[in-house]
């Protein structure tokens, strides 16, 4: 059995308290004792619900319940985003819907062991930038099928397959990847 | 333009965390120390000094909007005119180049820039939420939001395009530890080897835990004024000051997800992005050219196009032609060692893809310091010499402005009289430079910092 750990895990949890220490006379002694208190430190919770609009790139999160990923390409110059983009950045031109092969390669990756609060729960993840044949730029996406204690500098350039969740949370993590076997 | 002077500074203690003070207290300090360091009382300055620029990067930190007007109000510049810039980790310098605006464009004789965070507010593992939030929420954060893990991702292509070594990363983490083992102000104060680094804990493969900047509570003020401010200053003081001119500011900006950055072409690149000693070589000409041969586009997601944007017109604006031989040395934006080795790049220390080597090299460490390393050449140019962010801290919006304090200092010779040590002053500097990096690489600052003969 694995040794237990030599630290508490610290937390914003802890006893309601309806008084604290103060000098008992507020004589020039104990106000000038004032400035020798350590700090008080309470907790505030701040919890917001956003009504969050994807806007004009809704389509390609429709797309992806639909098990299909859409990118844009420019009309004129065929310049095509993995990533949806609603106006191209060197013509200003609004593009217009394409759908990205199923297959890509990896151009980045990183095995996280740590992160953000709201995804430590699922570390070890990996995170990968995927490139696709005629696409110009990348897409962010969850690359899994892969064990992290075999990472490798050779994952780069690994043909990776999309994969969709059946129940599609309306978020970019509705395509992940996998490795073509 | 006007002449600018950077003429004062100053730098609280930056700590993980500060409960013994409010935001505007700990700027305090900072506002303070460089009030006396011209030899002035609060009183004096506060009637001479013309207005502000405040610098703060994440409001959700503070849990306070408009938290710059209550530092404005704390030290006593009410009604005088101020605003507040945010831009990410590149708040500070922005602050810093603001200022200079507000100075070299008349509107203002003397112009204080102060900023601040306080991150030690939430747990370290709401504050990378924080953080990430800095990434496109609808296409970015949610995948796994987390800058950790965006720049291990650029490392992994670096490593992959150029062949750079965990190693040579690990080089950078030991000289700024090292280097801030001098520098009261540092938060993190030790010495480490570069098996150290690798055995820390993996945080995001390949960077571990000595590869990262931590987590801060700190501000910093600098005080920037016109020749006339700066006789006003004299007058008042009764003092002569050490010149200290900003000779040259340059900004950059790049696409906010590390996806859409652009592939560029050779001919592209030496058009727009080349520095003119790398235009002029031949060698690197023909270097270049087989980097593209083999695949290489420019910045795709290992180069920084904003860093290099903002240091050509920097460099432009200074007279600036061969960054390495011209820079007596650099704070910059090490929030990671691969960033810092990507930023030799991008400011012309060396040329793309060899950033690596040059990290081991020896030209980026201090004269006269043991690191316990064997670095095969001479330092020509050191580069954080403060420690930089990865052992000073990185409370965001100050950290700009710390750079441009280190470097007033340098320029000075006053950096004993400040550090109560002098093993970090740089012997006869007389240029440097400060560089201030957001984002993945979405703005960027360079900022030219030389002592007047």
């Amino acid at each position: 059995m694995a040794k237990l750990p030599r630290k508490f895990e610290e937390t914003l949890d802890g006893t309601v308290v309806f008084d604290l220490p103060f000098p008992l006379v507020l004589d020039t002694e104990g106000l000038a004792s004032l400035r020798r208190m350590k700090p008080l430190r309470v907790r505030q919770s701040y919890h917001i619900e956003y009504l969050h609009s994807y806007g004009q790139d809704s389509p390609f999160f429709a797309g992806l319940t639909n098990r299909v990923q859409l990118g844009n390409r420019d009309p004129e110059t065929g310049y095509t985003y993995a990533t949806p983009r609603g106006h191209d950045m060197y013509t200003g031109h609004e593009t217009e819907w394409v759908v990205l092969p199923e297959r890509g390669t990896v151009h980045a990756f990183t095995v996280c062991y740590f992160g953000s609060e709201e995804f430590l729960k699922e570390t070890p993840f990996v995170l990968a930038l995927i490139e696709y044949e005629g696409v110009d730029t990348l897409f962010l996406a969850r690359l899994t099928g892969v064990d992290p204690d075999e990472v490798s500098l050779d994952w780069i350039g690994m043909q990776v397959q999309a994969r969709y969740r059946r129940n599609s949370k309306i978020k970019p993590t509705d395509v992940y990847f996998v490795p073509v076997e | 333009m006007r002449k600018v002077y950077a003429v004062s500074g100053g730098v609280s203690k930056f700590a993980k965390s500060r409960p013994d003070k409010t935001f505007q207290a700990v700027v305090k300090e900072a506002y303070d120390y460089a009030i006396a360091d011209l030899g002035l009382e609060f009183r004096q300055f506060n009637e001479l000094v013309d207005g502000s620029v405040a610098s703060y990067f994440s409001d959700h930190f503070t849990r306070q909007l408009m938290a710059g007007i209550m530092v404005q109000d704390y030290l006593g510049l009410c009604p005088k005119p101020g605003h507040r810039v945010e831009g990410g980790g590149a708040t500070g310098g922005i602050c810093f180049q603001e200022a200079w605006k507000a100075v070299a464009s008349g509107y203002m004789d003397v112009c204080v820039a102060y900023g601040f965070e306080t991150m030690s507010h939430v747990e370290t593992w709401k504050g990378n939420e924080f953080i990430a939030l800095a990434s496109d929420v609808s296409f970015d954060y949610p995948v796994g939001g987390f800058y950790s893990g965006y720049y291990a991702m650029m490392v992994t292509r670096h490593m992959k395009e150029f062949g750079t070594t965990v190693e040579q990363l690990a080089h950078v983490s030991v000289k700024n530890h090292i280097n801030a083992f001098h520098n009261p102000y540092a938060q993190k104060r030790n010495r480490y080897t570069i098996e150290d680094v690798r055995n820390a804990p993996m945080v995001a493969w390949p960077l571990t835990r000595l590869d990262i900047c931590v987590m801060s509570d700190g501000a910093a003020v600098v005080i920037l004024c016109s020749e006339e401010g700066l006789a006003r200053l004299e007058a008042a003081s009764g003092k002569t000051y050490s010149r200290v001119l900003v000779t040259g500011i340059g900004r950059g900006t790049d696409a906010m997800r590390m996806a859409d950055r652009p592939h560029q072409s050779f001919d592209d690149f030496m058009k727009y992005n080349a520095l003119p000693h790398e235009q002029e070589n031949a060698d690197t000409v023909a270097y270049y050219r087989e980097l593209w041969d083999h695949g290489f586009r420019y910045p795709g997601v290992h180069s920084f196009r904003a860093g290099r944007m903002a240091s050509k017109q920097a460099y432009e604006n200074a007279g600036i032609t061969n960054p390495l031989e011209d820079l007596d040395f650099i704070e910059l934006h090490d929030a990671y060692t691969s960033s810092e080795i990507q930023t030799y790049e991008d400011m012309g220390l060396c040329r793309y893809g060899e950033g690596g080597p040059f990290a081991a090299s020896g030209k980026a460490f201090v004269p006269g310091i043991d690191y316990g390393l064997n670095l095969p050449e001479e330092p020509i140019c050191p580069v954080n010499p403060s420690g930089g962010l990865i052992a000073c801290g990185h409370p965001v919006g100050a950290t700009g402005l710390m750079q441009a304090v280190f470097a007033i200092w340098q320029l000075q010779g006053t950096i004993e009289k400040h550090f109560g040590d002098a093993t970090l002053q740089v012997q006869g500097a007389k240029r440097g430079a400060i560089h201030s990096h957001a984002g993945t690489g979405t703005y960027v600052t360079v900022s030219i910092l030389e002592a007047e003969e």
